[in-house]
């Protein structure tokens, strides 16, 4: 009789028996290559043709302190994050006993058990499955980084055992992985064939939570918001890229430069189509982009919300001397360094609004890699149009976290849209130049380059106050009639913009009233779920997901047509609401606020608590007032 | 006054440079700067600096940040573009600018507050990234626009009109951005246009990073008897370590100087310079003994001034970053997109 399962008290277990949905959590030491390993676990999963979506849960830190990776598992497509973990691989001494303790019962623990567990981390309510990994790599493997590496391949060949995964797909992988450096493939595959063996020799293997293909993943890819938003500005047309290392932002730019060194080469003098400056702070970052914008390049930078604070006064300037530039904001846990290894939408009011005096800036709002990617790229085209800074505002939980999406599309022949930029012959044939003149009426002047034209379509950018020619003044109203013309631009805006995804049922609830959701960017993971199991439990709710700022007029009419609108954000203050609050006509009796602000992604059944939580309370007021009325 | 339109008129006389250019084509609006500003001096020197070497206004790029010194880019050079910035990142932006077109001529004038305080950081690290422009900085020692507070460019002892004596050590522009790599390096005096203008035409002619620390006295607030800002601290104790001539390209060399007396260096753009030895022996490719020179005449309580450093062996942004012959601004996006099916392939690898 296998230890394991000898010491274990099985037989009074009722286990979680489900196929293609469930949880696997591998709780890991920084550091300890599990990354690579938890990674091709996932993309195993996804090869399967079963829809995944995994969660780096990371500490500030190199080496040492723990970090875990979750991975949901569901073939209904259900991607946010769920409560409650079914397999918890529990490779770290640190966590060990919350790890445990964090599985539900029914569920199982994968560990190491070359050593036994003790005592107090057992449980009666849970399957344990004991490996001897790392007697097995002692035994197998001779060097040191061996043995530490491959203890992490071989819990994933018992994970195959276990669950069933498709051997052929991870030894593919390995391939994959390992392309290149083939000697590195053997190894590995043993590796994986050890847990594989010692799982099915001592386990009743597969478990009764298990995987089957199936063909849910045909034309999907799975990557990360950052790889998509640095494939966006190669697409896009961006030539020049400024930034300051940070988390979670650091792989945009990271990414842009690799796929550069392979897209952007001139082939004839192998000379670059681009340049990227490492810049001092994010001050310069922004400057940078500033000064190639204006001088015509499509630049960007990619930052989170201390770099947003650093940015405040260069946003001013780009947004009254009217300069296109985009920004990435990878948010994550603020204020100050807050905890900048987690996730977060807390900087939207710092950006909607960004620098002294009146200000506004356009926000865009992605909601999975595929619009990071589709984003980026308009937000070069929106920026050039509207002669303001865009900001993208992406999350740490998107940006850093493989998701699944359709399959990135570029329409060939699709040309950059510049806006309104003067040519030198344009420049020839025109009377006067006036750079902030509002000839069309839609608040949007026309620019020039500099060097265009020997005698015409120069101009001074400042961010003092200036005429329609650019030249400077203190006249009130002068200096008035430019800021007004500027907000105007902002309803322009709106027509370059992103509409909002709405779904609207036109259903009532049984109590008469009209209920809503309405979120943006990483809280749409969730949302499909929330509604599928409130609907199960007699509630209808029509949805608007916020894809920009300003806001479409869309978004007014949703908040008219409806009693009771639940806005879902993760950030402690309800930022989104209070923007909401601004900018539209909404009483606080009308909007309601689900908030998640821990740092790891909002999951459905937070916001289906919440829901129900407030509606009781909302159903018997609301009906009360119509009876006190009756 | 920029809202008062600068009289035009038409002089009969006036010569013409190379592009039928004159002078009054290289002017800007009327100053705004206090009269006698040394700042003012330095926009003529621009000017005709300009002319002088025919350069065609439209392609220079002409950057500021904030401050007295980052309003006169509008004084000189209407038909080029400008940008005043934010306080301190003129840097910042010219280097973002310079990474968009590097065909244009940049012009960055900034001031010691400016680039000394706010904005020392990139300053430094604008030196450090070689990008290819002429940064001026007009040094008066003093903040004039919020009323004659000291700068970090004032010397201890030295006192402003209000008597407020720096007690700090003070920041040598001249000697941080040899230290950081700059590979033309001047120091000159707004009132001594016979060495500003052609250290000017150089310092534009110059392919890498060139400097140019004026001192440019501040009339209202700082040109006390007892600033060493001030007209005449600086008419008495400033000393040239070599007179300049410069000589555009295509252009003859007239003159002639004794041998021994000259020492000739031809720029990349095929301009020559001509330094005219005045006592010392003076080497400007010498990067250690012009750090020295100018720590020994300060110690003397004299400014050396001129040329003091240049290395025409240097890369500059663009040839470290191996960029493309093209401007990046004119690359369409034939040039710059990949297309569908590069596309389709990348999906392949996120599978």
């Amino acid at each position: 009789m296998p230890e394991a399962i000898a010491t274990s008290n099985a037989s009074r277990i009722t286990p979680i028996t489900r196929v293609n949905d469930f949880v696997v959590k591998f709780a890991n030491v920084n550091g300890s290559g599990s990354a690579s390993a938890n990674n091709m676990f996932a993309k195993a999963v996804f090869r399967m043709g079963i829809p995944v979506s995994p969660h780096n849960i990371f500490p500030s830190n190199i080496q040492g302190l723990p970090t875990w990776y979750e991975v949901r598992i569901s073939e209904a497509g259900y991607l946010g994050r769920r409560d409650g973990v079914d397999l918890m691989v529990a490779m770290n001494e640190q966590t060990i006993r919350n790890d445990i303790d964090s599985v539900l019962p029914g569920g199982y623990v994968l560990y190491d058990n070359s050593k036994p567990l003790g005592p107090h981390l057992l449980r009666d309510d849970i399957n344990y499955l004991g490996i001897p990994i790392k007697d097995i790599c002692l035994k197998e493997f001779e060097k040191p980084t061996q043995r530490q590496l491959f203890k992490n391949i071989v819990y994933v060949g018992a994970l195959a055992a276990f669950l069933e995964i498709d051997f052929q797909v991870l030894t593919d992988l390995v391939g994959d992985q390992f392309r290149g450096k083939e000697r590195l493939i053997p190894p590995n595959i043993h590796a994986l064939e050890l847990g594989h063996q010692y799982a099915s020799n001592n386990f009743k293997c597969p478990l009764q939570i298990r995987l089957k293909h199936c063909r849910k993943t045909d034309n999907k890819i799975l990557i990360d918001g950052n790889t998509a938003v640095a494939l966006g500005c190669v697409y896009g047309g961006a030539t020049v890229a400024a930034w300051y290392p940070l988390t979670p932002s650091t792989s945009v730019v990271d990414a842009f430069g690799k796929y550069c060194k392979r897209l952007r080469i001139d082939p004839g003098s192998g000379k670059r189509k681009y340049a990227i400056v490492q810049a001092e702070d994010e001050l310069a970052a922004i400057g940078i982009t500033v000064g190639a914008g204006w001088n015509g390049a499509r630049a960007f930078t990619a930052t989170s919300g201390p770099g947003i604070s650093l940015m405040q006064e260069f946003l001013g300037l780009a947004y009254f001397a009217e300069v296109p530039i985009v920004i990435f904001d990878i948010q994550r846990a603020g204020p100050s360094t807050g905890m900048p290894t987690r996730t977060q939408q807390s900087d939207i009011l710092s950006c909607a609004y960004a620098s002294h005096g009146d200000t506004k800036q356009v926000l865009l709002f992605p909601a999975s890699p595929g619009e990071c990617f589709d984003f980026a790229i308009e937000a070069f085209d929106i920026a050039d149009n509207l002669q303001t800074p865009v900001i993208v505002m992406s999350d740490l939980e998107l940006g850093m976290n493989e998701q699944m999406c359709d399959a990135l599309q570029w329409t060939d022949g699709r040309e950059y849209d510049r806006g309104k930029v003067l040519s030198e012959a344009q420049l020839e044939e025109l009377g006067e130049f006036a750079r902030y003149r509002d000839v069309d009426g839609d608040g949007i002047g026309y620019r020039t380059y500099p060097g265009t034209h020997p005698e015409k379509g120069s101009y001074f950018t400042r961010g003092s106050s200036h005429d329609d020619r650019a030249a400077y003044t203190e006249d009130g109203n002068v200096y008035a009639g430019v800021m007004d013309r500027i907000a105007r631009k902002f309803n322009t805006a709106v027509g370059f913009l992103p509409l909002p995804e709405q779904i609207d049922t036109e259903q009532e609830n049984s109590s008469g009233l009209k209920l809503g959701l309405l979120f943006y960017g990483t809280t749409t993971s969730a949302i499909q779920e929330s509604l599928d199991s409130l609907e199960r439990q007699g509630y209808h709710f029509d949805t608007l997901r916020i894809r920009a700022f300003p806001f479409h007029e869309s978004v007014q009419q949703f908040i008219d047509c409806h009693d009771r609108i639940y806005v879902i954000e993760q950030n402690r203050d309800a930022q989104m609401k209070s923007l909401l609050k601004i900018e539209c006509d909404a009483s606080n009796r009308k909007l309601a606020s689900i908030l998640n602000y821990n740092g790891v992604l909002i999951t459905a059944q937070h916001i289906e608590r919440s829901v129900l939580e407030d509606l009781a309370t909302f159903e018997q007021t609301a009906a009360n007032t119509l009876s006190s009325r009756a | 006054m920029t809202y008062i339109r600068k009289p035009k008129f038409a002089n009969p006389h006036i010569r013409s440079n190379d592009l039928g250019l004159t002078h009054r084509d290289y002017e800007g609006s009327l100053t705004t700067l206090c009269g006698g500003c040394g700042h003012d001096s330095i926009s003529a020197a621009i000017i005709q600096a300009a002319v002088g070497m025919s350069l065609p206004p439209h392609r220079v790029a002409k950057l500021s940040g904030i401050g007295c010194s980052s309003k006169i880019p509008a004084y000189f050079l209407s038909r080029s573009h400008g940008f005043n910035s934010v306080h301190g990142r003129m840097p910042s932006v010219a280097t973002g600018a310079n990474m968009a077109n590097k065909e244009l001529y940049f012009l960055g004038v900034s001031g010691d507050g400016d680039s000394a305080s706010i904005g020392l950081g990139q300053f430094c690290h604008i030196v450090r990234r070689r990008i290819n422009m002429l940064y001026i900085v007009a040094n008066n020692g003093t903040y004039g626009l919020t009323k004659g507070q000291l700068s970090a460019t004032a010397d201890p002892g030295s006192r402003t009109k209000s008597g407020e004596e720096s007690q700090y050590d003070n920041i040598d522009m001249a000697t941080l951005a040899i230290e950081l790599g700059a590979s033309f390096v001047a120091r000159s005096f707004s009132g001594d246009k016979s060495q500003l203008v052609p250290l000017i035409q150089a310092g534009l002619s110059h392919k890498g990073f060139a400097f140019i620390d004026v001192i440019s006295p501040c009339v209202t607030f700082n040109n006390t008897d007892f600033s060493t800002h001030g007209y005449k601290n600086t008419w008495e104790n400033y000393q040239a370590l070599s007179s300049i001539d410069y000589v555009p390209m295509r252009k003859e060399i007239t003159t002639s100087y004794g041998a021994g007396e000259d020492k000739e260096i031809t720029l990349h753009d095929g301009s020559v310079i001509h330094l005219h030895k005045t006592g010392s022996d003076y080497r400007p490719e010498d990067r250690d003994n012009a750090l020295s020179h100018i720590s020994d005449y300060r110690k003397k309580g004299k400014i050396a001034t001129g040329l003091l450093y240049i290395n025409q062996d240097q890369a500059d942004f663009h040839e470290l970053n191996d960029s493309v012959d093209k401007p990046l601004n004119t690359l369409a996006s034939s040039d710059l997109c990949p297309g569908n099916e590069v596309l389709q392939s990348i999906n392949e690898t996120f599978r």
